[in-house]
């Protein structure tokens, strides 16, 4: 679901900044392991990633990554409850069906979460949209018919779901090109990554 | 000239065989004084000796895993497609070690040895064996070829089984476990199955209560329906349709009880074959093997604590069509190493083989098992 390019090293710099050195991690949709390997590298963390695409499981026994095979829109039942310091979504909750709950899960294994995100209020996907087509954008690479991203969402959004839904943010960082955006956010920043916790 | 070596193939192979006379004490509560185990090897073990990989033995199946026999060429090793120069388990790196265990019937001691209390055959008096005993003395096997650590002990289903209590019984001994089509403990209905093969065998009039060898007669009968129950259960429903359907061997009904559809005669051929190598008391024991492994027994049912001394890390891969030892069961393993915070690996390949799946080619598999083993090769340095 993600591959390791240029533009999501930045989201990969932000995690690493939060996450506590050796602590547990859970990365779900782990493509290749990359972020599990430049978070054992730069942290010292342990943990597994969660894959269900042959290829990328093939990846991570190369990149010497654990990796559990299975589908996350059937859940986490082969996790416990706390079992992790962290539960990561990264680049991978516009694809998946049933966002709510696998927020959920990741709140019963993990102590916290941290998503990822293409943010759909980036001017630029506004732009597109105004002139009459869905966007494609690097964060956003796939044409409207072969897109696995199905369920889209602005930082507004994220943060009216989480209110909803007993989720409460502890730290956010939007990225655009590599670097912070601190002024309104939801129109300048392309990548939105998020800490949060129960509530 | 034919040096006897295809590409890939470790060649031309010779099986040893190991003597101890130091009395082995089985779970059951009985002991074998002495006896030997039959085993081969290949590849070099290097000068570390770090590079061991043992190699463990399903139900039928014996320490001939790779290559071929000089006098007899077409005797292929049961897991040569994985084992070989430049194959998922390379010998040119590795050093591989296949054990025919105890109570077998290819030349370690077992039932059709001969007791020397008695100057006759073992027959029924041959104890029960379990895995636990088998993992003891495949680990004096390991004293006596010198390897401390396996880099690798490895093996599918009973094979599996193995690696596990090896992990378990010896977590210093081993670096990695590779469980493939592996269950942490046999079903009621494995069981059942298990329990309509030992009857075909002990209801067979050639049986004599175990001691057929002095009557000079073999339960073959009962043998070879006992391979039919078992090959059954080896085999996918959608892999049997594919392969024969209800395809007739004479294009139309004869309204007879001769083999008429093309599962049945390939059945009676499967169980034909078997009855003509395979030792019944043999067969009996390693049924019972299967039937008493359950690692979490003896911990109220608790596999998480059962496989807490386990240190090694774990490959587990399962086959979606395994209907015998299903992705379920390897799960159960799975979680118990996730609570444990083992090194886990786990992938579910989608072949349709059935349980056989894990002696047969598929690429998507044997990659898996390839790249595991550059990840270990870089751990031992080989």
């Amino acid at each position: 679901m993600r591959n390791s390019n240029g533009i999501q090293r930045a989201d990969f710099a932000a995690i690493a900044d939060w996450v506590h050195p050796g602590s547990r991690v859970l990365d779900l949709g782990c493509g290749d392991g990359t972020l599990l390997q430049y978070l054992t590298r730069k942290r010292g963390v342990t943990g597994y990633g969660v894959e269900i695409d042959d290829g990328s499981v093939l990846a991570c026994v190369s990149n010497g990554v654990n990796v559990i095979q299975g589908d996350l829109e059937r859940g986490l039942s082969d996790f416990e409850d706390r079992s992790f310091d962290y539960v990561v979504l990264s680049q991978t909750l516009q694809a998946v069906r049933n966002s709510e709950r696998i927020i959920g899960e990741m709140l019963r294994v993990g102590r916290e979460g941290i998503v990822t995100f293409p943010n759909f209020g980036y001017w630029r996907n506004r732009l597109h949209v105004l002139a009459g087509h869905m966007p494609v954008s690097e964060n956003l690479p796939y044409q409207w018919f072969e897109t696995p991203n199905i369920h889209l969402c602005t930082i507004t959004d994220f943060e009216d779901f989480c209110r909803e839904h007993g989720v409460r943010i502890l730290e956010r960082i939007v990225i655009r090109n590599g670097g912070a955006v601190m002024f309104l956010p939801n129109l300048l920043g392309s990548l939105a990554v998020y800490r949060f916790q129960r509530a | 000239m034919d040096t006897g070596i295809s590409p890939g193939s470790v060649g031309i192979v010779t099986p040893q065989t190991a003597k101890f006379s130091e009395p082995v004490r089985l779970k059951c509560g009985a002991a074998v004084d002495e006896y030997e185990l039959v085993y081969e090897t290949y590849g070099t073990l290097n000068a570390g000796r770090t590079n061991a990989v043992l190699a463990c033995h399903a139900l039928n199946a014996a320490h001939h895993v790779a290559g071929h026999y000089a006098d007899d060429p077409d005797n292929v090793g049961w897991w040569d497609n994985m084992i070989g120069p430049g194959k998922p388990v390379d010998t040119n790196r590795f050093f591989v070690v296949g054990v025919n265990n105890l109570g077998g019937c290819h030349g370690s001691t077992g039932p059709k040895s001969i007791n020397p209390k008695t100057g006759k055959p073992w027959g029924s008096d041959f104890p029960v064996v379990t895995v636990e005993d088998w993992v003891a003395t495949q680990a004096r096997l390991a004293d006596y070829l010198g390897i401390g650590r396996f880099a690798a002990v490895m093996g599918g289903s009973l094979g599996a089984m193995q690696a596990l209590q090896w992990a378990v019984s010896y977590p210093q001994r081993v670096r990695h476990a590779l469980l493939i089509a592996c269950t942490p403990n046999l079903s009621a209905q494995n069981i059942a199955f298990n329990e309509v093969a030992r009857q075909a065998i002990i209801t067979d009039p050639d049986f004599h209560g175990g001691h057929y060898y002095e009557h000079h007669a073999r339960p073959t009968r009962g043998l070879r329906v006992a391979r039919m129950v078992g090959h059954i259960t080896y085999l996918s429903d959608d892999e049997m349709a594919s392969k024969f359907g209800r395809q007739l061997k004479h294009g139309r009904i004869q309204y007879s009880f001769e083999p008429e559809f093309e599962i049945e005669s390939y059945l009676r051929h499967q169980g034909r074959r078997f009855s003509e190598y395979f030792d019944a008391n043999t067969y009996l024991r390693i049924t019972k093997v299967l039937d008493y492994f359950d690692p979490a027994f003896e911990h109220g049912g608790d596999l998480a604590r059962a496989l807490a001394p386990a240190a090694a890390g774990f490959l587990v891969i399962s086959f979606t069509t395994d209907w015998r030892f299903s992705s379920e069961r390897s799960r159960e393993i799975v979680k118990a190493l996730l609570h444990n915070r083992r090194d886990v690996t786990y992938a579910e390949i989608d072949a349709p083989h059935g349980h056989d799946a894990f002696l047969l080619d598929d690429a998507r598999y044997h990659r898996l098992v390839a790249a595991y083993f550059d990840r270990i090769g870089v751990d031992v340095a080989v």
